[in-house]
């Protein structure tokens, strides 16, 4: 059952159930981050509106820079921001920052201890049509091997709203991975947010394994588990939205009390969420782990729903993978 | 500005300690830049004695100027500055490059925590130092008489970064701005016209809206001049083009590029042999005092 302490969506399994983009809660939480905070600064490359910050842009004027296609710039030029004592955020899609400026990024924001916010919108191969130059799904793993930074996949528009204006006060860089589509809104304004913090959504009695997601898949996920519930398969599925830090004890205990771990995340499965976990729990509490997400490959144009299935993301593959590690 | 020969004098013996300073360090480590460390000495001593809004004893004051290094690798010579300006003891120049030294290699603020900013990857200082700008021109618009300056190799031009962030410099009409390139002409695969022409340099600037300026960069009175004339001028950043000598102020070392990334001991042979290279520099400096003139005389 949905967990009732994280008073979520209650038309979660509905057909009808609203859905928004996830970089909107980005572009919603950056306007209120603004308000609330004058050393909050917006600055972006090209990519306004689609990222959202034009929220932020049409109300701070004299706290936006428009920085024109120059991601390597946006990210240095932030830290020097930083160095003053504003609090930038920056906005692309996520393939060009952090993915074109990683290096700045580095060494100009991470080894130089600047609290430059990342807000990488388009991630994730859901992107569609646009094709595999511009589907992100390495950006997981590119941040989250760097020191300092704090790695958010928010799985829908009011926690990536949340998300934004948590990360204003953590005083380390952080990335927050944002998607293009419209998707589900699980959560509400009421469920609980903190970053670093994991949450079980679906629970159960009596678990034979857990499903770890991350970003918009986390509804695939809970649709799974309902289904699987009417099949007489227990499982639980956890929203692991922080993937760095990492709520290790959270984790580990979920991986005690089911067993058996299924990650599921829109991302290259070498190096993403699931390697995360792998890491976490290879050393706290080794169990079998399926991991959900793209095998090694780049995408390509299609709708995001051909595409999830496509790559193996799909409700099906992840009933599948479940039937997999119940027999392992 | 009037300058009297006395103050030019004491600022050359300066940069003379700078660099002696500078050689011993590279000594000690065994490692390290020679050449831009060099010829950058009499910009840094002009900006550490005469210009810079700064206090040694203080360095987090607020309203100091800002100092970015873009290319890190000088760092023996931004150390050196900073040790005989007062920050931390000009003994501890030795520990350069050592385990645990607060002199890293390259500069990095968690071990000196002094630094504006950590360096060394190239190309991406000068948007560092736009961005400080920029946070100055967002609080107080035209009105900011706080500067900000950043110190470029003219190697480093090569990055495609510098443009991005000259580009917004000029959008961005940064009066507060003041970047200086070291051109020597030099960098590690050889003359910076051989390995990618840059020139012509000055026309590139002033096509991104910046005010140039060219100077002698071992002529202390017209690099003084030049940093008081960019505090007057209007809605630009300025650039100012140092044409320096590479390995200034150790003739056997001067304008060979094979000098940029080795120290004494360990860089060209055929004028000097390695194990007599740190003996040379030293001689040749320590030889100066007492001799130094000002340009006037």
């Amino acid at each position: 059952m949905l967990n009732p302490n994280l008073k979520l969506n209650m038309k979660m399994f509905d057909e009808k159930i609203e859905q928004m983009p996830i970089r909107q809660g980005f572009g919603e939480g950056l306007l209120i981050a603004g308000e609330k905070d004058l050393r909050v600064v917006g600055l972006c490359a090209d990519l306004t509106e689609s990222t959202k910050m034009n929220l932020f842009s049409e109300k701070f004027p004299n706290r936006f820079i428009q920085m024109g296609v120059a991601e390597q710039n946006l990210a240095s030029v932030a830290s020097g921001l930083a160095a003053m004592g504003k609090i930038p955020f920056i906005s692309s899609y996520a393939m060009f920052s952090p993915g074109r400026n990683w290096e700045q990024i580095r060494t100009t924001i991470c080894y130089n201890d600047r609290p430059v916010k990342i807000a990488g919108s388009h991630a994730g191969i859901s992107v569609g049509p646009d094709g595999g130059t511009h589907q992100a799904i390495e950006d997981i793993a590119i941040t989250r091997v760097l020191p300092r930074m704090i790695v958010i996949s928010p799985c829908d528009v009011l926690e990536a709203k949340k998300a934004t204006i948590a990360s204003v006060d953590t005083g380390t860089p952080v990335y927050i991975r944002l998607a293009r589509e419209k998707t589900p809104v699980m959560t509400t304004a009421t469920t609980p947010f903190e970053i670093g913090k994991a949450q079980i959504y679906w629970q159960s009695d009596k678990p034979q394994a857990g499903i770890v997601a991350t970003g918009a898949l986390l509804h695939k996920a809970l649709i799974v588990a309902k289904e699987l519930e009417g099949k007489g398969i227990q499982v639980e599925v956890m929203n692991l939205s922080t993937i760095k830090p990492l709520d290790e004890k959270t984790l580990t205990a979920f991986a005690k009390r089911t067993g058996k771990i299924i990650t599921v995340e829109e991302h290259q499965i070498r190096g993403g969420m699931g390697s995360a976990v792998a890491e976490c729990l290879a050393k706290n509490f080794p169990v079998p782990i399926e991991f959900i997400g793209v095998d090694d490959q780049f995408g390509q144009s299609g709708t995001p729903e051909e595409l999830i299935e496509h790559y193996g993301m799909g409700i099906k593959s992840i009933i599948k993978a479940v039937n997999k590690i119940l027999k392992r | 500005m009037e300058f009297i020969d006395e103050r030019i004098i004491e600022l050359k013996e300066k940069a003379n300690d700078i660099r002696i300073s500078l050689i011993e360090s590279l000594i000690a480590a065994g490692s390290g830049h020679t050449a831009g460390s060099l010829d950058m000495a009499d910009i840094f001593t002009v900006l550490f004695f005469h210009t810079l809004r700064h206090n040694s004893k203080k360095p987090d004051w607020p309203e100091r100027d800002r100092l970015v290094l873009s290319n890190g690798h000088i760092c023996p010579v931004l150390y050196s500055a900073m040790a005989h300006a007062g920050y931390f003891p000009v003994e501890e120049l030795k520990t350069l490059r050592k385990f645990g030294s607060r002199l890293q290699g390259h500069p990095h603020r968690d071990f000196l925590p002094m630094l504006e900013t950590s360096s060394g990857p190239l190309g991406s200082g000068l948007s560092q130092a736009v961005g400080m700008a920029l946070a100055d021109k967002i609080d107080h618009g035209l009105t900011s008489d706080r500067r900000v300056y950043t110190l470029l190799s003219d190697g480093e031009l090569e990055c495609g970064q510098t443009w991005e962030a000259a580009m917004l410099a000029g959008k961005e009409k940064l009066h507060n701005l003041t970047a200086v390139i070291d051109r020597n002409n030099i960098q590690i695969d050889g003359y910076t016209e051989n390995v990618m022409p840059l020139e012509s340099l000055s026309d590139k600037w002033r096509a991104w809206n910046w005010h140039v300026i060219e100077i002698d960069g071992h002529n202390i009175e017209e690099i003084a001049d030049a940093f008081e004339a960019a505090k007057a001028v209007f809605g630009k950043p300025t650039i100012i083009i140092a044409h320096t000598i590479a390995g200034k102020g150790v003739p056997e070392f001067e304008r060979d590029y094979r000098w940029h990334g080795n120290p004494p001991g360990l860089g060209p042979t055929d004028k000097v042999p390695a194990d007599k290279q740190g003996a040379v520099a030293l001689a040749e400096l320590r030889t100066l005092g007492g001799e130094i003139k000002s340009e006037h005389q």
